[in-house]
C-alpha cells in the first residue's frame, strides 16, 4: 500500500476500504465456484473462460480502481480449477475523513483458487480466498454443491463459507480478529422454455471486533471512538424471475430480470432492494443493456449522526444510518470474434456504466451541517475469452 | 386399517399433484435458457464487482447473484 500522507488522527476513510474488503472477499469465493456459463440449463462443469477487467469507482470524493482477472480452465471430463486476482487501489477525502482524519491512499491486493468436481447431477466446489493489505489480513474458506432435481427443473445449491479476519490499525500495536460464517441455500425452477424464477436465503454470523478502529461517533459534538456489539446475525431472501421474448428475426431476442431482496440483522437494520433490467440482442454480435436499482435502508439500532449522551454501543458510519439509493445503469457487450482468436474459441469486449444517487436521511455533512448526498459513476471495461 | 389406506391414498394424491406441478419442459425445449440473456449472472466478473460496490455502501449484505444466490444454472 502507498499511504501519501502521514496519519495522524488517521483515516477514518478506512472503514470503506475494510468493508470493501470484508464484502469482496466473501463475494470472490462464490464468484470463482460460479464462474463460467454451461452450454445447457443443467448441472455441468464451468465453461473455461478468462476475463480481464478494469474497473473504476469514483463518487464522494473516494476513487477506487483496479484490475481484476478471473480464469478458469477444465482438467479431464469431471474437473475445473480456476484462479482470480484482484487489485483495489484506493484514494479517499470522503465525508468520513474530513471529520477526523486526512486523506489517504490504499492498495489491497486478492488472490483466490478454486476447484469444482462433477459427479453425476452434482458440481462440489470448494474455493479458498486470501485478502491483504496493510492494516487488514483476511483468509475464507468456501464449500458449495449444487445438485439437479426432477430431470433438471430444479436446482438446489447449498453453500458454506468461513472466513478469519486480522483487523490492525497503522502504526500502533492494535490487533484483533474476527469470525465469520456464511450459509447459503437456493432453489432455482425452470417454468416454461423461456421463464426461469429462484429463491435464496442467506444467513452471515460475524463475532470479534466489528467496529472500526479510525472512525469515530459524536456525542453532544465531540468525537468518540466507534463501539459497536461484538456479533452480527443476519438473514437475506432474495427472489428473482427472468422472462425471454421472441424479436423479429430471433426466437429469444429480449430478456426482462427482476430481482427483490428482502434483509434484516440483529442491528435492527431492515432492507428492501429491487433491481430491472432488461437485455436485448442487437444483430448477431452486440448484447445491450439497460437496468435500474432501488435501495432503501432504516438504521442501526445504535447508530446517531449525534448522540445525546454516551451509550454503551455507538456508530456514526453512514453504511449504518437511513437512507435510499437510485442506480441507473447501461452494458454493452461486443462479441467481436466468434471463431478462433488467439488461443480462444470466441471472445467479447463489454464495458459498463452505472450511475448511483444516495440520499441519507440522518448523516449530515460535517462541512456544510445539511443532511448528506452524493451521486458516484462506476465503470467497468473488460474482455472475455471462452476456450 | 383404514388409516393406512387414507395415508396411502393421501400420500399418492399428493405425488401426483406434485408431478402434475411441475413444469413440462423437455430437455430440447431448454436451450433458451442457456442463452446468455436468461442467466441471472451473465459475466461473473462484472456482477461481483457491481453487487461488491453496492454492498459496501450498504448496511445490508448476502443473497445476492454473484454471491451464489442459488441458481445453479451460471
Amino acid at each position: 500500500m502507498a499511504v501519501t500522507e502521514p496519519v495522524a488522527g488517521r483515516r477514518a476513510g478506512r472503514s470503506t476500504h475494510r468493508l470493501f474488503a470484508r464484502v469482496f472477499r466473501h463475494a470472490g469465493v462464490l464468484v470463482i465456484l460460479l464462474a463460467g456459463v454451461p452450454s445447457v440449463w443443467a448441472v455441468t462443469l464451468p465453461e473455461d473462460r478468462t476475463d480481464l477487467m478494469y474497473h473504476y469507482y469514483k463518487g464522494g470524493d473516494v476513487t477506487v480502481s483496479g484490475p481484476a482477472l478471473l480464469v478458469r480452465e477444465s482438467v479431464g471430463d469431471s474437473v475445473s480449477v480456476s484462479g482470480r486476482y484482484y487489485v483495489d487501489t484506493i484514494s479517499s477525502a470522503s465525508v468520513d475523513v474530513v471529520s477526523t482524519a486526512s486523506p489517504y491512499r490504499d492498495k489491497r491486493e486478492e488472490f483466490g483458487l478454486g476447484i469444482d468436481v462433477l459427479h453425476g447431477n452434482s458440481l462440489a466446489s470448494v474455493s479458498l480466498i486470501s485478502s491483504k493489505e496493510p492494516d487488514y489480513q483476511a483468509d475464507t474458506f468456501g464449500l458449495n454443491v449444487t445438485h439437479d432435481l426432477f430431470g433438471g427443473l430444479t436446482k438446489l445449491e447449498l453453500g458454506f463459507s468461513s472466513g478469519r479476519d486480522q483487523v490492525e490499525r497503522v502504526n500502533t500495536t492494535f490487533q484483533k480478529g474476527i469470525n465469520r460464517y456464511n450459509f447459503r441455500l437456493g432453489v432455482s425452477q425452470v417454468l416454461s422454455r423461456d421463464l426461469l424464477v429462484g429463491v435464496s436465503f442467506e444467513d452471515v454470523a460475524e463475532d470479534g471486533y466489528l467496529s472500526n478502529p479510525y472512525r469515530y461517533a459524536l456525542v453532544s459534538g465531540v468525537y468518540f471512538p466507534e463501539r459497536y456489539p461484538g456479533a452480527r446475525d443476519s438473514q437475506a431472501v432474495a427472489l428473482r424471475a427472468v422472462q425471454g421474448f421472441s424479436t423479429a428475426g430471433r426466437p429469444l431476442g429480449l430478456s426482462a430480470r427482476i430481482d427483490y431482496r428482502y434483509y434484516r440483522d440483529t442491528w435492527d437494520i431492515h432492507a428492501n432492494t429491487l433491481g430491472l433490467t432488461l437485455q436485448r440482442y442487437f444483430g448477431d454480435r452486440w448484447i445491450g443493456e439497460a437496468r435500474y436499482r432501488y435501495y432503501q435502508q432504516n438504521a442501526a439500532s445504535f447508530y446517531s449522526d449525534n448522540f445525546g449522551t454516551e451509550m454503551t454501543f455507538m456508530a456514526r458510519d453512514k453504511e449504518l444510518s437511513t437512507f435510499y439509493s437510485h442506480s441507473l445503469g447501461v452494458r454493452f457487450s461486443w462479441m467481436f470474434a466468434k471463431q478462433k482468436f488467439l488461443f480462444f474459441n470466441k471472445a467479447s469486449l463489454n464495458f459498463a456504466h452505472d450511475h448511483i444517487y444516495f440520499d441519507y436521511n440522518d448523516f449530515t455533512d460535517v462541512r456544510t451541517g445539511q443532511p448528506y448526498s452524493f451521486s458516484a459513476d462506476v465503470l467497468q471495461l473488460y474482455i472475455s475469452a471462452w476456450n | 386399517m383404514r388409516r393406512t389406506i387414507f395415508l396411502t391414498v393421501l400420500c399418492c394424491a399428493l405425488v401426483s399433484g406434485c408431478a402434475r406441478l411441475l413444469p413440462d419442459v423437455k430437455p430440447y425445449e431448454r436451450e433458451q435458457l442457456a442463452d446468455p440473456i436468461m442467466s441471472f449472472s451473465r459475466d461473473p466478473i462484472s456482477d461481483q464487482y457491481l453487487d461488491h460496490v453496492h454492498d459496501v455502501r450498504e448496511g445490508a449484505r448476502g443473497a445476492t447473484v454473484s454471491q451464489g444466490g442459488g441458481c445453479g444454472c451460471n
